[in-house]
């Protein structure tokens, strides 16, 4: 056991100099691990604007094949300080004509909120992500639409997002050109 | 004021002027103990609410007379059912400074510091000021900022713990019926980090849920604050929600119902808005009560080694009945935080990053792969270089042929190292000397 009578001594008052703000956080140290040990297919990129900051940073997903062949879709991550405990927020800048992507760029994907462990990493999610694009799921839709088309109409689901992927209005949204 | 009457620390003395078969291997009774208590031992409370109000009463009762407390909040009219140191002449005051000075004009001799700021406005030559520190806050962040902090006050000689350097922290925490109080000591016991699994996760509905089938009255207002308040901007471009505020209270309230009568769900009101938007976790009392008797406690045996302190982890629910269980939390090996004993390396000022990297990668006691180096000057952090990620590599590439004078790294300064040979980042703290001790 310790024996903490070292500690019964006068504590002196501003002892040294001051030396604030020269410590990283625990959150800045985690992603800092997780950055680090990012181990991405060819079809994700990742992009730091600013590399002084870890915390907020671009994902461009490529997918090399199913309905979104030839897109390139871009993703902003924020990490918050809370990071690992919440989860980072990820929303899609790129227009997409997907079931659990709507069209302000919110995602529906378990990991990013009622499933995040701290556990999980920036890798997990960008698997998540990559995921969606290879398997978009109609069943938990964010884009009723597009989830309907989906189950209902394969072919014309898509024709709708090569349309939507070369510039093109779907209904009477148009969605800006997002091919590679 | 009186500050002394006959029988004053009787109670007190009991316990410290006596042996007893229960008492710390190391207690030696002696009339030390109580002077230690009331005349050396300096606390820092940290958080001046529901537990800080408890704390502060506690511990002053308890015969500490050295109590600073830290609150960045002042005081709203909902506090008043159980911050039981604030009165409604109070409303709008500091938390810490109105607390202060009622403990101080109750209780003789007791000299209450208050400090209204935030635990980030203070360094490290603040905190080690104290012989020990208790919590009753309500953030994790908070927590895990000033667990950093104690865990980075940490001496180590030859890779021994230099135990004076450690500061005991008691940790509170509640939620309803429920709470926990937990005594952690730096770098020997597990620490918030290795435990950040314990916390309660967020509620978080899926978003399909909230944007197309919600079912509760709770779905339809994170609906109006999650995908409604970013699209409408209902208060200008940009502006986030602001709980305290009842117009956007109000805005979220209405746009609520609508959607609630849309889908035939009831219940939604205005205080179910304001707790779900300001994620609400009803305080109950009595729970602060026996959780801060508890962090007393241990603050108590910590100070005097009367008893052996909590082993580490203690759980309290009354929901129904009364319930409390203890155990020891275990210290994770690859804590993110407390495993780290900063290392030494020495360099010159006119080395450069390109050295640094060099040794941790072909020193036998690293052989790092590709180590990523970042470090923090005054409190902003700064990649120095790495070369896992190319966006990274391109931009930080140039910092490889800096000297570390030019990089403005001196004798003192952290660098922190992630690389895939090690379970967690590393620390090194740099030590300069000029090219010429250098022969």
């Amino acid at each position: 056991m310790i024996k903490l009578f070292s500690l019964k001594q006068q504590k002196k008052d501003g002892e040294g100099t001051p030396e604030k703000g020269k410590r990283a956080s625990a959150a800045q140290l985690r992603i800092q691990k997780d950055i680090n040990e990012l181990n991405l297919p060819k079809t994700c990129q990742v992009d730091f604007p600013d590399p002084d900051d870890l915390l907020n940073f671009k994902v461009v997903i490529s997918p090399d094949e199913e309905f979104y062949r030839g897109g390139r879709f871009v993703f902003s991550f924020k990490v918050g300080q809370g990071y690992p405990h919440d989860p980072p927020k990820v929303k899609c800048e790129t227009m997409v004509y997907h079931p659990n992507i709507d069209l302000e760029g919110n995602v529906c994907l378990n990991i990013l909120r009622e499933d995040w462990k701290p556990v999980l990493t920036i890798n997990s999610i960008v698997y998540g992500l990559q995921y969606l694009f290879l398997e978009p799921n109609p069943e938990d839709p964010l884009n009723k639409e597009a989830a309907e088309v989906l189950q209902t109409n394969r072919r014309l689901f898509e024709q709708n997002v090569a349309k939507s992927m070369r510039g093109g209005h779907i209904g009477n949204v148009y969605f800006e050109r997002c091919l590679k | 004021m009186e500050v002394e009457w006959p029988g004053r620390w009787n109670h007190l003395k009991k316990i410290l002027e006596r042996n007893g078969p229960f008492a710390h291997p190391d207690f030696e009774p002696s009339s030390e103990n109580l002077s230690f208590v009331k005349d050396v031992c300096k606390i820092l409370v940290i958080g001046a609410g529901g537990l800080g109000c408890e704390l502060l009463k506690d511990l002053a009762y308890m015969g500490f007379r050295d109590i600073h407390v830290i609150d960045m909040d002042t005081i709203d009219v909902s506090n008043l059912n159980r911050q039981f140191l604030f009165r409604a002449k109070d409303v709008g005051k500091a938390k810490a400074e109105v607390a202060s000075a009622f403990i101080n004009a109750r209780v003789p001799g007791c000299k209450v510091t208050p400090h209204f700021a935030k635990i980030q406005d203070f360094d490290e030559s603040f905190y080690r000021g104290f012989h020990i520190v208790v919590c009753g806050l309500d953030s994790i962040i908070a927590r895990r900022w000033i667990n950093g902090m104690l865990i980075s006050l940490l001496q180590y000689e030859n890779g021994e713990l230099d135990q004076s350097s450690l500061i005991p922290m008691v940790d509170g925490g509640t939620e309803g019926f429920k709470g926990n109080a937990r005594v952690i000591l730096p770098g020997v016991s597990a620490c918030v980090e290795c435990t950040l699994g314990f916390y309660p996760p967020q509620v978080n509905f899926p978003l399909c849920t909230i944007a197309h089938t919600p079912r509760l009255p709770e779905h339809c207002i994170e609906f109006v604050r999650i995908l409604l308040w970013p699209k409408e901007e209902p208060f200008g471009a940009g502006k986030p929600i602001d709980g305290d505020d009842p117009q956007h209270i109000k805005w979220i309230l209405q746009k609520s119902q609508e959607r609630a009568n849309e889908y035939n769900i009831s219940g939604v009101n205005y205080r179910l808005t304001q707790g779900v938007v300001k994620r609400i976790m009803p305080a109950v009392a009595s729970t602060n009560a026996v959780i801060s008797a508890a962090c007393a406690t241990e603050v108590f045996k910590l100070a005097t080694s009367c008893y052996v302190p909590l082993n580490n982890y203690m759980n309290f629910n009354d929901t129904s009945g009364v319930y409390t269980y203890t155990f020891q939390a275990e210290k994770l090996d690859d804590c993110l935080v407390c495993s780290l004993k900063p290392q030494t390396l020495t360099f010159t000022e006119t080395d450069k990053l390109q050295d640094i990297i060099s040794h941790l990668q072909e020193s036998p006691s690293y052989q790092m792969k590709s180590p990523g180096i970042t470090t923090c000057v005054d409190g902003k952090n700064k990649t120095l270089y790495m070369q896992t990620v190319k966006s990274i590599e391109v931009k930080t590439r140039d910092n490889l042929k800096k000297t570390l004078k030019e990089l403005g790294l001196t004798t003192g300064q952290e660098v922190y190292v992630a690389d895939v040979t090690t379970p967690v980042s590393l620390t090194f703290r740099l030590q300069l000397g000029s090219s010429m001790d250098n022969s």
